[in-house]
């Protein structure tokens, strides 16, 4: 895999980092990062609260300089570019910042002035942004009123005012209804079928799966893990899970005259097993716990438990 | 990084959309105000007061209110308004994204206050001409006074809002600093005539001194040498802050 992650030569890469860090006080928020992300890719940015996602980000769209290491953007050394780089990309902030007494028609106006958008220019796009996220209803009235939905939405439309090349999102869909979130993802659909470049972060690991062609895993500022989803997860894990409740004294005792697993994460009284076959697993419960076993689950491994075994669980260290 | 203009315009025209909305509403006390202070001081207190330094009371006090119209204008924009757009609306942090540097924020900002300045101060020059307290064409110059007292003190207020981190400070500002501006920078009384020596060149310090003084002379038609030093002290502080601010704000956008 790095190998490959080599591969992608400078001319490529959108984003380009080595070594970089970030230092808060004597708290370093992000450290040594390596990361290179290849023209018209989505790409993932995952990681629990405070790994240190958005300082990633800030670094990369040159609000926040790095305390080491270098970082390009589209081959050029974003400090020393910042007004050329941030011209060609747009970014989705976090928190959504909106003028709330202003409708979204408004607000699209004025953001696209940030970029010197005018005339027809700026309302043709103004137009065309409210069409692609479905804002039209909705177009007139004051972003106060807004539903989250609708507040995300015009947020994501205002940052691709300047059909940017490289589109930046911080946690796109966080708090959203499932049917606002399918409606996003196909919007990241189609900005990737239009040859954008796209990174976002999300805490929603089934998105990832589904959006991300690659994704890197940061845990306390640092990157564990970088690749292809369902690659990561055969390699790191194992095609499927099992899962069942039990203790950690009966998690001995089960496991003992059994091959051990490829590798097993335990949340409180939850215990998953990742095996490439989980028939063993299964026969051996029926065999202890006879018809009326406990009830357990088999499915197939996803990213959401490779992220538990690398970025651990706050209930492990309870336990 | 050097400034760019359209990009300070840009954040220029998203206040200017803001205030678009509700300019009928904003625009109307504007002119109450000095309809109050020209009845009330001008000619309430005015009547118990033959002249002052040569001038019935109403006269010595238009000018300097035209000023203070301008100074509030300005300051109001520059504190809350401008901290709280920066520190919970974070407005700044989205206009960071785009091809807009701290610097066109910071010149977008004055440019918008100075505006505010203008508005605030055209509407109690207006009354004030209804008044028949200006003395035209003389007084067309005192129009200047206005954007200059804008670009003082929005500069003003810009540096002290890049200095300060918790927004309550601000009633230090307006009380100790503003208010006693606003009642001894010979708005209400000549300094020159209560003070001597030492003292008054100390009073030379006095920001709003210098556009009041720039404007008084200018509704007289006394034009003056110190005049020019008045338009140096507005546009050379001001300049200073600028500089200091704009190296904050860079700083302080970018933590
Ligand atoms: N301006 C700052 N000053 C001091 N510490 C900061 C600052 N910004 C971020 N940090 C710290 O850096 C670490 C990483 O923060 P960051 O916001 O990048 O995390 P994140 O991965 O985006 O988290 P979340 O998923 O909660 O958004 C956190 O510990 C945070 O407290
Ligand atoms: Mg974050």
């Amino acid at each position: 895999m790095a190998e490959e992650v080599k591969a992608v030569s400078e001319e490529d890469a959108v984003i380009s980092l080595q070594g970089v860090g970030k230092r808060f006080g004597e708290r370093w928020a992000v450290s040594d990062f390596d990361l290179r992300i290849p023209r018209g890719v989505t790409y993932g940015l995952l990681g629990p609260n405070g790994a240190g996602k958005t300082t990633s980000l800030r670094m990369i769209y040159g609000l926040t300089e790095p305390t080491s290491g270098s970082l390009r953007v589209f081959g050029k050394e974003v400090r020393e570019n910042v007004r050329a780089v941030r011209a060609r990309l747009g970014v989705t902030l976090q928190e959504n910042v909106l003028i709330e007494n202003l409708d979204p028609r408004e607000n699209l106006a004025v953001f696209g002035r940030f970029h010197l958008l005018r005339g027809k220019a700026l309302r043709d796009r103004i137009e065309f942004m409210i069409d692609f996220l479905e804002l039209r209803s909705h177009a007139d009235v004051p972003v106060r009123a807004l539903s989250g939905g609708y507040k995300r939405r015009l947020a994501i439309a205002m940052s691709l005012m300047n059909d940017p090349e490289l589109v930046i999102l911080d946690e796109p869909t966080t708090g959203l209804d499932p049917a606002v979130r399918l409606a996003l993802w196909e919007r990241v659909r189609e900005l990737r079928a239009r040859g954008k470049t796209v990174v976002l972060t999300t805490h929603y690991m089934d998105e990832a799966e589904r959006l991300c062609d690659r994704v890197a895993i940061m845990s306390e500022g640092k990157c564990v893990m970088e690749g292809v989803p369902s690659e990561l997860i055969t390699t790191h894990l194992a095609r499927e899970t099992i899962e069942f409740d039990c203790s950690v004294k009966e998690e001995g005792e089960f496991l003992r005259p059994l091959e051990d697993p490829r590798a097993r994460v335990r949340v409180g009284r939850r215990l998953m097993l990742y095996a490439d076959d989980t028939g063993v697993y299964m026969d051996r419960l029926h065999q202890r716990e006879g018809a009326d076993c406990r009830p357990f689950i088999v499915r197939p491994t996803n990213l959401e438990d490779l992220f538990l075994s690398v970025t651990g669980t706050s209930l492990k260290e309870v336990e | 990084m050097r400034l760019s203009l359209p990009y300070a315009m840009s954040v220029w025209r998203r206040n200017a959309a803001m205030y678009k909305r509700s300019w009928k509403l904003n625009l109307l006390p504007n002119f109450f105000e000095p309809v109050f202070y020209l009845t009330s001081i001008g000619v309430g207190v005015g009547a118990y007061i033959s002249e002052m330094a040569g001038m019935s009371y109403a006269e010595f006090l238009a000018p300097g209110l035209v000023c203070v119209a301008a100074m509030n204008g300005a300051s109001f924009e520059v504190t809350y308004n401008v901290f709280v757009r920066m520190e919970f609306e974070k407005s700044y942090d989205a206009m960071l994204t785009t091809p807009i540097e701290p610097i066109d924020i910071l010149v977008g900002e004055l440019l918008w206050a100075m505006s505010r300045a203008c508005i605030y101060g055209l509407c109690f020059f207006v009354v004030v001409s209804l008044f028949g307290l200006a003395a035209f064409p003389g007084a067309l110059l005192a129009l200047l006074a206005i954007p200059l007292t804008g670009f003082l003190f929005g500069a003003i207020g810009l540096a002290f809002t890049m200095l300060i981190r918790n927004i309550d400070l601000y009633s230090f500002y307006f009380t100790l600093f503003l208010t006693p501006l606003f009642l001894f920078s010979g708005v209400f009384f000549p300094l020159e005539e209560r003070l001597s020596g030492l003292a008054l060149l100390v009073a030379e310090v006095l920001p709003l001194l210098h556009p009041v003084r720039f404007a008084r002379s200018c509704f007289l038609g006394n034009f003056d040498f110190i005049m020019l030093w008045d338009l140096f002290y507005c546009v050379a502080l001001a300049s200073l802050l600028l500089w200091w601010a704009q190296k904050r704000i860079r700083i302080r956008l970018s933590e």
